[in-house]
């Protein structure tokens, strides 16, 4: 039996990189605050190891990618997503792009870690899911866990991996608790999503702190005497088409939901993916629920509107199970911003 | 105000505008502690927002960073409208978009604030060439506050080279705070790296005690003075302290307790009440008086900031194209 500890998201992030940089001697951490927050792993593997960087991220990502290509298998934590704005040269023309330009003379094994996604009110310069941005980039691998466990053990295939593999970390899920396999080999493979909840009317496919959305909806359309299926990405690029093919052929009805924006999203490309190859299996047309394309607004009212809620999906879901039926309204509008609420879910006093 | 009663006047209103920047941060510390977002505060870097903009004018514009509270209140902003912007209601400077982070007031010539480190620097080259070739009004400077982290962007050389080379009327006032966030800046450059690199591109730069306002402002007054004068950017580096942590809550657990102390010892509000109470400038009751005052506007700042309403959620697509 597999041994389990409870941890949140971030204690399971740095267990898998205790793990790794003992597996792996190669392995080095870089960062703005690294070794002032991660004592223990200085304590451990070294200053060599664990390195506090100036603040530069556009010379911590080109320094990882020089490292990679020479051996080293560096880690780099960028912080807040939106700081990867100076790092992408590096990530994107290099990382991405210079094996390929070297007709395979080089790898380069590496992770960028950043932070993504509402929570803190910090607004658009700090949240800002821009995830697809990276699956856009040829030659990168992009993840994004919903769950402690996957936080650990997708780390640690970025890690062990050849390629560079963008880690995105969903800030709103960093203090959640869950059981995380003690195992020191306990590995998520890239590109396995996983199924949250068997059901068979709907199919809802997301990632990161809206799969915590799908669930909470599938368990208001049960009540409605709906069976949702909720399937977890896990993994943004490779994508696991056949996860969400074999599913849509099922439940013949697709609505896919994430914070970020729709236009040119990971549900676009889902949609594609179903229009093209599950075309004959849909019951109605699919449905995506995503974040508005505008920057995110730090007031708590404005990120609450523009975060998919669960009523939200629930909502769409009973339109489309009612699809055919009537004329749907929504049809029209359902992006950009069909996520959007009308009112603050809570109410906030301060 | 002539020149012999602001002799007198000035010290004591940089005192009082030091003291309202310190109770505005406080206020936001006690907020966040009720649950409002977390803010940058400025808590010990008073007398770097006071000294600097109080040299500038109206025709001049200032370009700021996440920790822009003291820059905006010495520039005579409400502290109502901050404080409601840093709880994201529709009174705030920006309607609470920004909130804390990317506070500007286009009515106060805080034109553009940016929290992405660097982002200060990148962008107030432009506003100075705007300046130069016509925008705005005659004679007008920009004023661009950044701290030592920021140096370390690699964009800290390319506007500084830009600045020098295209003569733009630049002040650049790096807030030498000894922290980049968790990482002590020793540990990221050499003790006086920031002002070598800035002299190696060939422009005026000063060392100041940035906890002394009298000596900020001094110098401010020269370098705009210059810069006025020969349209040629200026640099100062202001050496002073963030007493508090990064980004609140922050327990500083990792900030040497020996350092803070003897910074604190050199806490640049009290430097300045024992220069005005030495000088015979204040009494113990005007001393009284002034926290007084000083403590009403905070009360008034916060009950207007409270009873701000939310943005309605149908808002939230406003503003993002022109
Ligand atoms: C590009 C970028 N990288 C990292 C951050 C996170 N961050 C915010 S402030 C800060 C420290 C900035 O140090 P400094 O420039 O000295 O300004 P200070 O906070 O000391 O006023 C960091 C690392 C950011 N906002 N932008
Ligand atoms: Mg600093």
């Amino acid at each position: 039996m597999t041994r389990m500890t409870r941890m949140s998201a971030e204690q399971a992030m740095h267990q898998a990189l205790r793990e790794e940089m003992q597996h792996d001697p190669d392995v080095l951490l870089m960062g703005e605050g690294v070794a002032t927050k991660q004592r223990d792993l200085v304590t451990d593997f070294g200053a060599d190891r664990v390195r506090n960087t100036p603040l530069a991220e556009a010379i911590i990502a080109g320094t990882a990618v020089g490292a990679a290509a020479s051996g080293l298998r560096p880690v780099i934590d960028l912080l807040f997503a939106p700081f990867m704005a100076y790092a992408m040269d590096a990530l994107v023309n290099s990382a991405g792009k210079l094996r390929y330009l070297s007709g395979g003379q080089f790898r380069f094994p590496l992770v960028a870690i950043g932070m993504t996604g509402t929570g803190w009110c910090v607004g658009a310069q700090h949240n800002h899911n821009l995830e697809a941005m990276f699956v856009h980039a040829p030659g990168l691998k992009v993840v994004m866990p919903a769950e402690p466990a996957d936080f650990k053990g997708l780390l640690k295939a970025a890690i062990r991996d050849d390629n560079p593999v963008l880690f995105f970390a969903d800030l709103g899920l960093l203090h959640q608790e869950g059981e995380v396999p003690d195992a020191d080999d306990f590995i998520v493979p890239i590109g396995k999503a996983a199924l949250r909840r068997i059901g068979s009317d709907v199919t809802l496919v997301s990632y990161a702190k809206t799969v915590a959305v799908c669930l909470e909806a599938a368990r208001q359309l049960a009540d409605r005497g709906i069976s949702a299926e909720v399937i977890d990405l896990r993994s943004l690029k490779p994508l696991d088409e056949d996860a969400v093919l074999q599913s849509v052929r099922k439940t013949r009805r697709l609505v896919i939901v994430h914070e970020a924006s729709g236009l040119c999203g990971i549900g676009a490309e889902l949609a594609a993916l179903a229009a093209g190859k599950a075309f004959a299996a849909l019951r109605a047309p699919v449905v995506r629920l995503t974040g508005p394309d505008a920057p995110m607004a730090s007031s708590w009212a404005l990120e609450q509107a523009a975060v998919p809620q669960p009523e939200t999906v629930t909502d769409s879901v009973l339109e489309l199970v009612a699809y055919g039926a009537s004329a749907p309204h929504w049809l029209g509008d359902a992006l950009p911003g069909g996520a959007m609420a009308t009112e603050p879910v809570l109410m906030k006093s301060y | 105000m002539d020149h012999e009663q602001d002799i007198a006047a000035g010290p004591l209103r940089r005192l009082e505008t030091m003291l309202l920047i310190r109770a505005y941060e406080n206020q936001l510390v006690e907020l966040q502690r009720n649950g409002a977002p977390g803010t940058c505060t400025s808590v010990g870097q008073e007398a770097c927002a006071v000294g600097v903009v109080e040299a500038l004018d109206v025709r001049d514009r200032i370009v700021t960073n996440h920790r822009s509270a003291g820059h905006l209140i010495a520039r005579g902003a409400d502290p109502g409208r901050l404080m409601a912007e840093v709880l994201g209601r529709v009174d705030g400077y920006c309607g609470g978009r920004s909130g804390s982070l990317h506070i500007s007031a286009r009515e106060l010539g805080v034109v553009l604030t940016s929290t992405i480190v660097g982002g200060e620097l990148s962008l107030a080259p432009g506003v100075a060439l705007a300046q130069k070739m016509g925008k705005g009004e005659p004679g007008g400077i920009v004023a661009v506050f950044f701290g030592d982290g920021a140096a370390c962007e690699g964009i800290f050389h390319e506007a500084l080279n830009l600045a020098v080379h295209w003569q733009l009327p630049m002040l650049f006032v790096c807030e030498n705070n000894q922290w980049q966030a968790f990482v002590h800046r020793l540990e990221t450059m050499a003790d006086t790296a920031i002002a070598e690199w800035a002299r190696g591109h060939g422009l005026p730069v000063e060392t100041v005690d940035g906890n002394d306002v009298e000596a900020v402002h001094d110098a401010a007054i020269a370098a705009v003075a210059g810069i006025r004068a020969s349209g040629r950017p200026c640099f100062l580096e202001l050496s002073t302290y963030r007493q508090r942590g990064h980004f609140e809550p922050d327990d500083q657990a990792y900030v040497d307790p020996a350092e803070l102390q003897a910074w604190l010892a050199r806490d640049p509000i009290r430097m300045q009440r024992e220069r005005l109470l030495e000088r015979g400038l204040i009494d113990a009751v005007g001393l009284a008086a002034m926290a007084q005052h000083t403590r009403e506007r905070i009360e008034t700042a916060l009950a207007f900031a409270q009873a701000s309403a939310w943005p309605a959620p149908d808002s939230l697509l406003e503003h993002v194209y022109a």
